[in-house]
């Protein structure tokens, strides 16, 4: 009991300070370095989405891109032919999503591993074909993609454009982390482990597989939506090319790479998808492909849980070695 | 109806293309349980390797059997390195390194090749036939076509006939009784994931002078030939063999009356779903009892 | 060094172009007494990195101008980022190039929709988009997008020219037409439609299209052969059509067939469809094919070869991209040279607008580079061509449109 006050302190100042090193590079760096910011900020809910259903629940899914590309339509289209302000589309997106996630989870139940990873991977192969066949092209303007006009800030606030989309992206991803966060925190995150983990005895502990996995699967499909969403605003064009499979594989691997069930793994793994193929590109010029495979099956081996996980391991070692 | 039986006999044509790889996605999916999405891949990566033997000066079928020996090592030393540890791994984890896979091998084809479509000899051309059907059929098909029945029945009596074959069904069905009994089952693994390299190898030096050679080559074929593996039962190669040919007939008649052309690969995506959800085992297969 | 009067002198366009300066560093972003920055973004990765050629090449003829002794004493600086083909690294690449390696401008550009993603941007900065690598038609607007440009002849107007010679040569033809799902093949249609006219509703007797993930179009050729066409128009990238032309010929069905400029290559579509199976088979040209025979001694093509020998060694000299890269380089140098001292966007701008009847070695014989402030398409003319089992035989006169 007596330790309560100085934790609530504790935290408070954590979130404060959290608050400060989102907010600070808004008003440090320049317009393409928060562009950047503003990508990892989407893709790390993206991946946050999937990490609900592929990392805690187990159910591998190679096709949220599939999601995310509804999401980013969904904004779009109510933008360009709604005139929707841009915010007012976050929503909707996630509803849709989530709905189409219900919808995908419920033959979801039925596959198994690596059964649901090929379906869905014939899913996120399948997308760019889909949003440009007749009967999508009226709404996602076929081949041409949609031209968007991205946000301003509110009036009276002395930001540029940049600054704004930033830190807007940034408001939503917080929100959403801190509500992952909370959820994660319940008996939702228990079961959905349990299910990963051993899903017989979970259904004999009289969990509802069923039930908890085609919520998961909303959860997640309506996170990611969100992220295609942000990243459509932020991007201020769609196109079928900017939802292919590359997509949903660069998710998956950064997914992977950060740590599957993991919060901050996400947010790692965001810096990866954005920041890995530049620096690839030192390399080699064709090497993207190479450095990803690589890494990816090298963080399998060497890091199972991902750099979160093995940032996790070396500091509980550190703390265990002070405290002996 | 002249329309329909031509769209049928070039449906058979390009499902033979689907049939070949799907022959060595079964192995795969036999021997270790795993659906190798890298598998188009490594095939592609071989066909290359025969490209550069045949450009080097080997006849053709010096090339193929080297290719296909070439490809096998690379199979067995994937199992041995990679996959063997991840025996006891989680589902994600297996899928994390086949889709590594995917990506190096992708990369390493158009790091090395090049990106630029290639021509790829064909054994059965130049003899002066004008192919099957008017032409509906061409004479590599032709000859496609009976490599891979022949393939088919060499892998039916491979796993009747021979004592690596039987062990190989044994240490897939049930592991640990195979390693009481005295079967080495690390190595029939390995044996396995070799195998299906060399089928695979076998199915891109067939593809690759009808789609060409890049390092694309087999991204469209993988779910088609996943597709027809499934239909006629992942666990049964005539079933994935007839499937393969089924698929693209129906790939064929669905495009040209039904969906239309954009959607075929769509089509392939139901077709995988549909199968999953109401029929695992596939038209064909046998339906597996899992002891918990 | 900058003189008073050359800056004076082009005050008209650079005034509008960017704000009041105090250095002529502010004037000409990009440049420098010794260097002119310029960006581009290709796909070095992913499944179109086969373009990624062009930007090698690009960045090889840059390096030859500069042994040279570079453009009015300025080496060329030439960034070209990978995007991958995909628009949102696109835009990520682009504001890179111009945000932080501080290009004065970005040059060819790939891809409909990675450049589509881009170009708002580029007019809102008012960043030259000079020369973007794709043949859809929109990026000839001066009016809505003047600081974007395009380079080769668009899609739709050579579809058109493909529909007027079948209206004179054949006016009861049944055309068929295979076209790929994307920007790409729907342009075509658009463009024959634009050379067909009223007639298009009766001649055409059949369009289907393909998927870039389909292994073969073999369901596709038998449709429209079903379909009784017995003209044929191929709108498709080097794959689909080799195999189309080699499809038709199996199937001992001979159409009048027209395939699209981006597939004329002879030595990555028709060696690879069968040089005795093409026979007969038309397109329209604005370049000459480096593999073809016809331009073995051909005083343009030597040039080339002598840049490939020396600056490309080992890479592929029958890929097509290495040519077509050398023509927009040579283009871009032209528009450099008649810049002179003034680099700033705003004259560069200007400059690619004001091409004369330029004559670049890699163009087929009678067709020049020109532009003005109203005309932001810089090749409009094209010649049919036939195969007639060795080479392209050019025919009937340049068409310009």
């Amino acid at each position: 009991m007596s330790g309560r006050r100085p934790t609530r302190l504790l935290s408070a100042a954590v979130v404060l300070a959290g608050a400060a090193v989102l907010l600070a590079p808004a008003f440090l760096l320049s317009g393409f370095h928060l562009f950047q910011l503003t990508m990892m900020a989407v893709y790390a809910v993206a991946i946050l989405g999937l990490s609900l259903v592929t990392g805690y629940t187990g159910q591998v899914s190679l096709g949220h891109g599939a999601f995310y590309a509804v999401g980013a339509y969904a904004s779009a289209i109510l933008m360009t032919d709604f005139a929707w302000p841009y915010w007012t589309t976050l929503p909707v997106a996630g509803a849709m999503c989530a709905a189409f996630g219900f919808a995908v989870g419920f033959p979801a139940l039925r596959l198994t591993g690596h059964y649901l990873a090929l379906v869905t991977f014939a899913l996120a192969v399948a997308v760019p074909q889909i949003l440009r066949a007749h009967f999508a092209e009226g709404w996602s303007g076929g081949v041409q993609g949609l031209v968007i006009v991205g946000p301003e800030a509110p009036a009276g606030l002395p930001l540029s454009p940049d600054q704004w989309t930033y830190l807007f992206t940034v408001a939503v991803a917080a929100v959403l982390f801190a509500l992952a966060r909370n959820l994660l925190a319940g008996r939702m995150r228990y079961a959905m482990v349990a299910i990963r983990d051993q899903p017989l005895a979970a259904e004999a502990a009289g969990i509802d597989l069923a039930r908890v996995k085609t919520r998961a699967f909303a959860l997640s499909a309506g996170c990611t939506g969100i992220a295609g969403a942000l990243g459509a605003i932020a991007v201020q064009f769609v196109a079928p090319d900017s939802f292919s499979v590359q997509l949903s594989i660069a998710l998956f691997v950064g997914l992977v790479v950060g740590g599957a069930a993991s919060l901050p793994g996400a947010v790692l793994g965001a810096a990866f998808v954005q920041f890995v193929p530049n620096l690839s590109e030192l390399v080699n010029k064709n090497a993207p492909g190479v450095v990803y495979g690589v890494l990816l099956v090298a963080t399998l081996f060497l890091m199972p849980h991902g750099v979160a996980g093995a940032l996790r391991g070396a500091v509980t070692s550190r703390r265990g070695r002070s405290n002996r | 109806m002249v329309g329909l039986l031509h769209q049928t006999l070039s449906g058979l044509a390009t499902g033979g293309v689907y049939a070949s790889l799907a022959l060595a996605l079964v192995m795969v999916h036999r021997s270790t349980h795993h659906l190798n999405f890298a598998q188009g891949e490594m095939a592609t990566f071989s066909t290359y390797i025969a490209l550069m033997l045949i450009q080097a000066g080997l006849p053709y079928w010096v090339a193929f059997a080297l290719t296909v020996v070439i490809a096998f090592a690379l199979g067995v030393a994937v199992e041995r390195l990679l996959m063997q540890r991840m025996a006891r791994a989680s589902p994600l984890a297996v899928v994390g390194v086949v889709i590594g896979l995917l990506l190096l091998f992708n990369g390493l084809s158009g790091w090395l090749f090049g990106f630029t479509i290639k021509q790829f000899p064909s054994p059965f051309e130049g003899n002066g036939g004008g192919g099957a059907f008017g032409g509906m059929v061409s004479d590599h098909e032709v000859g496609m076509t009976a490599v891979t029945i022949a393939v088919l029945i060499a892998m039916s009596l491979f796993f009747r006939m021979t004592k690596l074959g039987l062990a190989m069904r044994a240490a897939a069905l049930n592991p640990e009784s195979s390693r009481l009994l005295g079967i080495r089952v690390g190595a029939t693994l390995a044996a396995g994931w070799g195998v299906a390299a060399g089928l695979g190898a076998i199915a891109g030096m067939m593809v690759a002078p009808i789609v060409f050679l890049d390092p694309n080559m087999m991204a469209g074929v993988l779910l088609y030939a996943f597709a027809g593996a499934l239909l006629g039962g992942i666990d049964n190669p005539a079933g994935a063999v007839a499937g393969g040919f089924a698929v693209g007939v129906i790939e064929n008649l669905g495009g040209a009356y039904l969906v239309g052309t954009e959607l075929k690969l769509t089509l392939a995506l139901v077709i995988i779903a549909t199968v999953l959800v109401v029929r695992p085992a596939g038209l064909f297969g046998h339906v597996t009892v899992r002891r918990v | 060094m900058i003189s008073r009067r050359t800056l004076l002198g082009t005050a008209g366009l650079a005034a509008a172009a960017v704000p009041p300066a105090r250095a002529h560093a502010a004037e000409m972003p990009g440049v420098t007494d010794k260097s002119i920055k310029i960006g581009n973004t290709n796909p070095h990765s992913g499944p179109a990195s086969a373009y990624g050629a062009i930007a090698n090449a690009e960045a090889a003829f840059f390096k030859m101008v500069n042994d040279q002794g570079g453009i009015g004493g300025r080496m060329i600086e030439y960034i070209s980022r990978d995007d991958a083909y995909s628009p949102p690294k696109t835009v990520e690449q682009t504001r890179r190039l111009v945000e932080q390696d501080g290009v004065a401008f970005i040059l060819n550009g790939l891809g409909t929709a990675c450049q589509t993603a881009v170009r708002p941007y580029m007019n809102a900065r008012k960043v030259p988009q000079l020369f973007v690598a794709t043949g859809a038609d929109k990026w000839g607007d001066p009016a809505h997008f003047p600081w974007t440009m395009g380079w080769q002849p668009s899609y739709r107007t050579e579809a058109a020219i493909y529909g007027k010679y079948v209206l004179r040569e054949r006016p009861q033809a049944k055309i068929g037409v295979l076209y790929q799902n994307d920007d790409f093949g729907k342009d075509y249609l658009i463009g024959l439609k634009d050379g067909l006219g009223d007639a298009y509703a009766k001649m055409v007797v059949k369009e289907v299209s393909y998927e870039t993930t389909d292994p073969t179009i073999d369901s596709q050729a038998v449709s429209l052969q079903a379909a009784g066409a017995d003209t044929l128009v191929t709108a498709a990238t080097p794959k689909w059509a080799a195999q189309m032309i080699r499809k038709v010929a199996d199937l001992n069905w001979k159409p009048l067939h027209f395939i699209s400029n981006v597939s004329l290559s002879v030595g990555s579509v028709i060696r690879p469809a069968g040089v005795e199976k093409a026979v007969g088979v038309i397109t329209a040209a604005y370049g000459k094919d480096n593999t073809d025979p016809q331009w073995a001694n051909d005083r343009g093509m030597a040039q080339w070869r002598a840049f490939m020998a020396k600056y490309m060694p080992g890479a592929d000299i029958n890929d097509a991209n290495h040519v077509y890269a050398y023509g927009v380089a040579t283009t871009l140098v032209q528009v450099l040279k008649q810049c002179g001292n003034d680099l700033s966007r705003g004259n560069i701008m200007k400059q690619a607008a004001s091409l004369k009847d330029l004559e670049i070695p890699t163009l087929l014989p009678g067709i020049r580079v020109t532009t003005s402030a109203t005309n932001f398409h810089p090749i409009r003319a094209m010649q049919l061509q036939r195969w007639n089992g060795k080479a392209w035989e050019l025919f009937g006169a340049v068409i310009a449109v």
